[in-house]
């Protein structure tokens, strides 16, 4: 193969959004560049493929987006997100960092859409791709080949070798064939590790054979791992992940956008025992999805079930799973593999707990259950017109916590606290240095582009010196 | 189950249209069920915003999307669900297969339907007929002495010596008005099928806005940013050469008219000098078409098979070709008229312009047709949700 012989100045493990940034950084400085990908060319860019959007500050409207979305508000949101769990160093930079990134990736030939009219309400702090993250992942690929920066696909780094501190040389399989990389300078962008099963069940337990993956099969976490045992610091809760509630008849992995269910706040949901077990109408479910991961995670067999009546069908995005429709509650029990005595049992509490009021899903509109545990503080209306409908949920793991220290260089910091000497990190393997915890829509692509420049940038200048 | 066994029974579920539905629609429902659930490509074109306004998807809205879409292959490049992920989204083929069920579909009189089914074939058929039968008739008609003579270019003598004037125009009127009798009736097949009703065609504002939008091509700009003519990058070829190529046919349309008017009108007849309207319309014409066809026939064979549907190639490359032949054989004979080859250079032409007319209806001309109807569908319904917007 004819980069064997070749000495890259700077070898990008990963292929996403991070990674693409920093390859194509570093090339412009003048670093030869090699990105090691192990998904086919045809699934490349990690969880980015499945991304549509980035949060950007900005002073003034652009083209892309209205008014003005300043550093403070921008992290006020992201504190009230994370609880705290952040750095507020490396947070803001990110954040000041944010406001030229669209022009880099402008640049880089991404496109963006007009602002949007749509439900998401974002057009004001995010910038959304035209034709979503694989569109921006395929202009990232197509500069990178431009600028002559080599991309091996189907190429799995297994480890990234330490020694003192430098990283001296990386245990490749390209193509199914061992392959030898010395590299001067490293940069780690290969994600978390929420699509390793193995991992996530030292957390979660057998549960976790139960969770869907939302994206990419890849992120094993095969180069965090081996970077964390060699003595690279971490950040960052080893038990925690971003858990939302997805339909459960998704696939294993990479189901991404059209899996997920906004049925929630309209409806009971209920357990396998048919017993509900949790506030639906607490808030807007854009606030509470993420916490109906966790919720389902907790229940028997890691399954659950959402309920609704016709009045509600059209309340939410069509899912792209076909409602599960029957005439009667106790019908849909039996489709639903249910105990039809206790859905009937439970659907009947729930109706004779609800308070008259005047239904109304655009707000918190207060119509309450009364005597009922748990209660439902908003949007309770009885089931009672059929057909009704179902949809069964389960935990959809987006991105797990986990990662590695750097500093505001893109850094790889060890446990002594010294940054390794070679080694540099951006995206999902070191985003949760600043968020921690929770998630802010558009944000962990702003991680990934902002240190990805960084890393990038560093990289070339460590060649350089 | 498979997840695409679960969407594909689902989707059987629903009411169905017409008595048995192709395998073509029912993918195309499953697909649009995808991507109403993501809607990432709605900044591409029209179709994911018609998409939108629907939960179910019939077989007539289906037929209306299809037409909607102009094959800018966008939202190919940019699915993540796009092969080898199982949902197998693969938008721009699919809608093009639903497109060519629709011609035959709304095919007038319903029995040439048929033509549509090895359209490559037959049209290939037509230019060679058309060809032969006119060469056949002005030899049959003619004097081989007059048909191989140097004619001077004088009005009246050249051209309608080989053929006479009579034939030429009437052959030329009964084709042609039978054409737009056959393209109209399928135009209103097509809008009955998608939900139209006849007085929603006199709103003035919605046909003006989609005949601009058809004839700038709006959804081929890829919202604003060019297409993916042949593979991920973005180019605006397609879309200048379907112009050079379509204005070109346009203006020969117009040098032809011009020479009427002159012949009947102003009583000047045929041959012009080049120095003459008709003779420039139709020099700038062929050249468009020539250069347009070339390019978009080149595009088509250069470009990545995958958004394309392989079994429409035939049809598509035929259009190309038989307009390609217009152009040449137009242009041909303009450079040969003053020569002993004019007779047979004019026979030449003539068949390959029987040819394109006699054939209009039953070729992928149509497509011109129905992506009007259905640019003229959305913007009556972008209409009616922007004064319900105005409303709320």
């Amino acid at each position: 193969m004819k980069n064997e012989s070749k000495e890259w100045d700077v070898v990008i493990v990963g292929g996403g959004n991070a990674a693409l940034c920093a390859a194509i950084t570093a090339r412009e400085a003048g670093a030869s560049v090699l990105m090691l990908e192990h998904a086919p060319r045809a699934m490349r860019g990690g969880n980015s493929r499945h991304t549509r959007n980035l949060r950007a500050m900005h002073a003034a409207p652009t083209s892309v987006l209205t008014e003005s979305y300043l550093e403070d508000e921008y992290w006020d949101d992201l504190r009230r997100v994370t609880e705290g769990n952040t750095d507020e160093y490396l947070a803001r930079m990110t954040i000041r960092g944010s406001a030229d990134a669209l022009l880099f990736m402008a640049r880089c030939g991404v496109r963006f859409q007009p602002s949007l009219a749509g439900t998401l309400n974002l057009s004001r702090t995010n910038a959304f791709f035209l034709g979503g993250g694989k569109a921006l992942v395929n202009a990232y690929y197509a500069h990178a080949e431009r600028l002559g920066i080599e991309v091996l696909y189907d190429t799995e780094v297994r480890e990234i070798v330490l020694e003192g501190g430098r990283a001296c040389s990386l245990s490749v399989t390209s193509r199914g064939f061992p392959l030898d990389v010395a590299p001067k300078v490293v940069v780690a962008s290969s994600g978390g590790f929420q699509a390793n099963i193995e991992w996530l069940k030292q957390s979660w337990g057998e549960a976790a054979d139960n969770f869907l993956i939302r994206g990419t099969p890849y992120a094993k976490g095969v180069v965090l791992r081996s970077l964390l045992a060699q003595g690279v610091a971490s950040v960052g809760d080893p038990t925690q992940c971003h858990a939302v509630a997805i339909d459960a008849r998704s696939p294993k992995f990479d189901g991404g956008i059209v899996t997920r269910l906004d049925c929630v706040p309209y409806s009971i949901v209920v357990n396998r025992r048919a017993e509900r077990f949790y506030d639906e109408g607490q808030d807007v479910w854009p606030k509470r999805y993420a916490i109906w991961g966790r919720l389902v995670a907790q229940q028997p067999g890691q399954i659950a079930y959402s309920i609704i009546d016709s009045r509600s069908e059209r309340l939410f995005m069509p899912s792209v799973f076909p409602a599960i429709k029957a005439g009667s509650i106790g019908e849909l029990a039996l489709k639903l593999d249910l105990e039809p005595a206790a859905l009937e049992a439970t659907v009947r509490n729930f109706n004779a707990a609800c308070q008259p009021g005047k239904f109304d899903n655009s707000r918190l509109d207060g119509c309450h259950t009364e005597a009922l545990e748990p209660p439902k503080t908003n949007w309770a209306r009885a089931i009672e017109r059929p057909p009704f409908i179902g949809y069964p949920l389960r935990p959809g793991i987006t991105f797990t916590y986990l990662g590695v220290r750097v500093d505001e260089k893109a850094r790889v910091i060890m446990q002594d606290g010294k940054p390794a000497a070679n080694l540099f990190a951006c995206g999902e393997i070191m985003a949760g240095s600043i968020l921690g915890r929770g998630y802010l829509a558009g944000f962990g692509m702003t991680i990934g582009t902002v240190f990805g420049r960084i890393a990038g940038r560093e990289a070339a200048g460590h060649v350089g010196n | 189950m498979s997840v695409i066994e679960t969407i594909r029974a689902a989707s059987a579920d629903l009411p169905e249209g017409r008595p048995a539905e192709t395998a073509a629609l029912k993918e195309a429902r499953r697909l649009m069920e995808v991507c109403n659930a993501c809607r990432y490509c709605e900044g591409f074109c029209a179709v994911f915003p018609a998409m939108e306004l629907r939960r179910e998807f019939s077989a007539g809205d289906l037929s209306y999307l299809a037409n909607l879409c102009h094959s800018c292959h966008g939202c190919y490049y940019a699915c993540q669900y796009a092969p080898p992920h199982e949902f197998g989204v693969n938008v721009p083929r699919t809608l093009a297969k639903v497109r060519d069920e629709g011609y035959a579909q709304y095919a007038w009189p319903a029995p040439l339907a048929r033509l549509y089914r090895r359209n490559g074939r037959v049209m290939a058929s037509a230019m060679a007929l058309g060809v032969a039968g006119v060469l056949l008739l002005a030899m049959l008609l003619q004097d081989h002495t007059v048909l191989f003579a140097v004619h001077p270019l004088t009005p009246g003598a050249s051209f309608y010596r080989v053929i006479p004037y009579n034939v030429m125009v009437w052959t030329a009127m009964v084709t042609f008005c039978f054409s737009l009798l056959a393209l109209g009736m399928g135009f209103a097949n097509f809008w009955r099928d998608t939900g139209g009703r006849a007085e929603e065609l006199a709103q003035v504002r919605p046909l003006w806005q989609a005949l601009r939008d058809a004839a700038t091509l709006r959804y081929l700009s890829g919202g604003g940013h060019g297409c993916n003519d042949t593979d991920e990058s973005f180019s605006s070829h397609r879309r200048w050469l379907h112009h050079i190529m379509a204005y070109g046919f346009l203006l020969c349309f117009a040098s032809t008219s011009v020479a009427t008017f002159y012949h009947h009108v102003l009583g000047w007849q045929a041959p012009y000098p080049v120095f003459s309207l008709p003779v420039l319309l139709g020099l700038l014409g062929g050249v468009g078409l020539v250069v347009g066809c070339s390019g978009l026939f080149w595009l088509k064979l250069a470009g990545d098979p995958m958004p394309r549907e392989p079994r429409l190639l035939g049809a598509e490359s035929a259009l190309l070709l038989l307009l390609l032949m217009v152009g040449i054989t137009g242009l041909g004979l303009l450079a040969v008229r003053t020569t002993g080859a004019m007779g047979v250079a004019l026979a030449v032409h003539l068949g390959f312009v029987l040819a394109l007319f006699v054939t209009l209806p039953y070729s992928k001309f149509v497509h011109g047709v129905y992506r009007t109807g259905a640019l003229i569908r959305h913007a009556i319904e972008r209409g009616a949700a922007a004064g319900q917007h105005k409303l709320l």
